[in-house]
């Protein structure tokens, strides 16, 4: 009687046990299913998202784009050279803003305009996203073309005869080529081959075009720290008159809420690109560092399809 | 004794026959985490989910990161620094319907029912009991269900700074549309 009880308990103990599992099982196994299914269907690309936090490395273009529909106001703040010392509060006295307002007409294509107080300049640019790195395979880069232009303020800066330039005259361009890969989630570096116009230069010894190479990165250190850096490599023949410097900046990217928020070192005065690329007069081997930070601020204006019914303003 | 044993044998070896799939690609899943004014909201419209009406076994799988947000910027942060979906690509419901006897699928009707399961998100399991509903009709059935997760239950930080912004539960909506396969 003992043995049969125990007998019949072990097997109570034995099916409820295998029900157990069995329970387990039949979900893990249509889980499989799924899957299966899954890799018979069409393949969907997983794109890189987030290879920069901003727009903007620290002064120049990232492959970055500001989302479809969304505006991002920008201040950018530059102060002046830390070397000036105690008697200018290391820079602090004197600043050259720069407000831009950038949005994005589609993914892949954004617009921006800006004033600089650095010679009084308005600016536009567009950039457009050509190629994307795709993560599962494929496309091992991504790659944007941006241009812009320039126009400086018209008594910021006289002609030999005394007379003022022509609107033609104080303008500016730029293109870059911006060829970007994210190599993991805390390194993403960037090259940025660039070409600068500039319509009138100083003296007829200098080139109106000057060729650069820039090269950009970000360490990311945490989800919401990243430090970054940007250089540029001014190729062939500077500008004469100064001793213009390459533009070398360092920063950290600090995120909070709705906020980007860059703090910045850097040689560069101007925060457009004929200025922070080819016309840096500061230097830093004698302190001619410029402390600086960059607030970014998003607006969606226009709200993805899945969004359109609800009646929510998402800032 | 020897008939029980055999029934029990019996009973346990025909589970599983005349399984009945529902199967779906575009389930729906949104998910409200507001905590201030802002409105944190996303929806998803990739939600894979099988069904298995015999056994009650049933699966959810949702690409992370096809969840869509109003804004693009909270797209990016959700994605980059509460769910990590690089790291953590999909999250997945693994269950069973603990009371699938009492739907019919041969007959159209809303049947309340819970799901018993795992629950993983962003890396983490944890057992969950979740209510809802099987709504059939014709050879479609709709599993709905709303229900809250406790972020900190999954290991999702929310800095103080934004402490005030997002809430400390998200409340999680299922919508999805089953075929029969």
């Amino acid at each position: 009687m003992r043995i049969r009880s125990f007998l019949f308990f072990s097997a109570v103990l034995l099916t409820s046990f295998s029900f157990q599992s069995k329970a387990q099982q039949g979900a893990d196994d249509l889980a499989k299913m799924l899957e299966q299914e899954d890799k018979t269907a069409k393949h969907k690309k997983d794109y890189t998202t987030a290879t920069f936090k901003a727009t903007r490395i620290l002064d120049g273009n990232s492959i970055e784009n500001t989302g479809k529909g969304v505006l991002d106001f920008r201040i950018m703040h530059r102060f002046g050279e830390l070397s000036t010392g105690a008697s200018n509060f290391y820079g602090f006295d004197n600043a050259a803003t720069k407000l831009a307002l950038d949005y994005g007409i589609t993914k892949w294509l954004m617009v921006g305009v800006g004033r600089s107080a650095y010679l009084k300049e308005y600016d536009a640019f567009t950039k457009v996203k050509i190629l994307r790195q795709v993560k599962n395979g494929g496309m091992p880069l991504s790659l944007s073309y941006a241009t812009g232009a320039t126009l400086q303020g018209e008594d910021v800066q006289l002609a030999p005869d005394g007379s003022k330039y022509s609107v033609v005259d104080r303008m500016r361009f730029y293109h870059q080529i911006l060829i970007a890969r994210k190599f993991n989630d805390w390194l993403s570096l960037q090259l940025m081959p660039t070409l600068i116009h500039m319509n009138v230069v100083d003296s007829s010894k200098d080139a109106n075009d000057i060729m650069a190479m820039g090269i950009g990165g970000r360490i990311k250190l945490s989800t919401r720290f990243a430090l970054t850096g940007e250089y540029y490599y001014t190729l062939g023949n500077k500008l004469s008159g100064h001793d213009y410097q390459n533009g070398l900046s360092v920063g950290v990217d600090i995120e909070t809420g709705g906020h980007v928020f860059q703090l910045v070192f850097t040689n560069a005065t101007g925060l457009n690109e004929h200025s922070f690329v080819a016309q840096n007069t500061s230097k830093w081997s004698n302190g001619g560092i410029h402390f600086g930070f960059n607030i970014s601020r998003v607006f969606t204006i226009v709200q993805p399809e899945e969004f359109k019914h609800t009646n929510n303003k998402s800032w | 004794m020897k008939k029980i044993l055999f029934a029990i044998v019996l009973i346990s070896s025909t589970t599983g026959a005349y399984a009945q799939k529902y199967m779906t690609r575009s389930g729906k899943i949104s998910f409200f985490a507001t905590g201030g004014t802002e409105k944190i909201e996303a929806i998803n419209n990739e939600v894979a989910s099988i069904l298995d009406s015999k056994s009650g076994d049933v699966v959810f799988q949702v690409p992370v990161k096809s969840f869509k947000f109003a804004s693009a910027l909270m797209e990016e942060h959700f994605n980059e620094n509460y769910i990590e979906s690089d790291k953590f690509p999909k999250s997945d419901l693994k269950g069973k319907v603990s009371n699938i006897s009492e739907v019919n699928f041969e007959k159209d009707g809303a049947y309340k029912v819970t799901v018993v399961g795992k629950l993983t998100m962003h890396g983490v399991t944890k057992e969950v009991s979740v209510p809802g509903t099987i709504t059939v009709k014709g050879k479609q059935i709709t599993l709905s269900s709303k229900f809250k997760v406790l972020l900190a239950d999954y290991e999702i930080k929310i800095p103080s700074v934004v402490k005030d912004k997002i809430a400390k539960d998200a409340e999680i909506t299922v919508n999805s549309i089953l075929d029969q396969k």
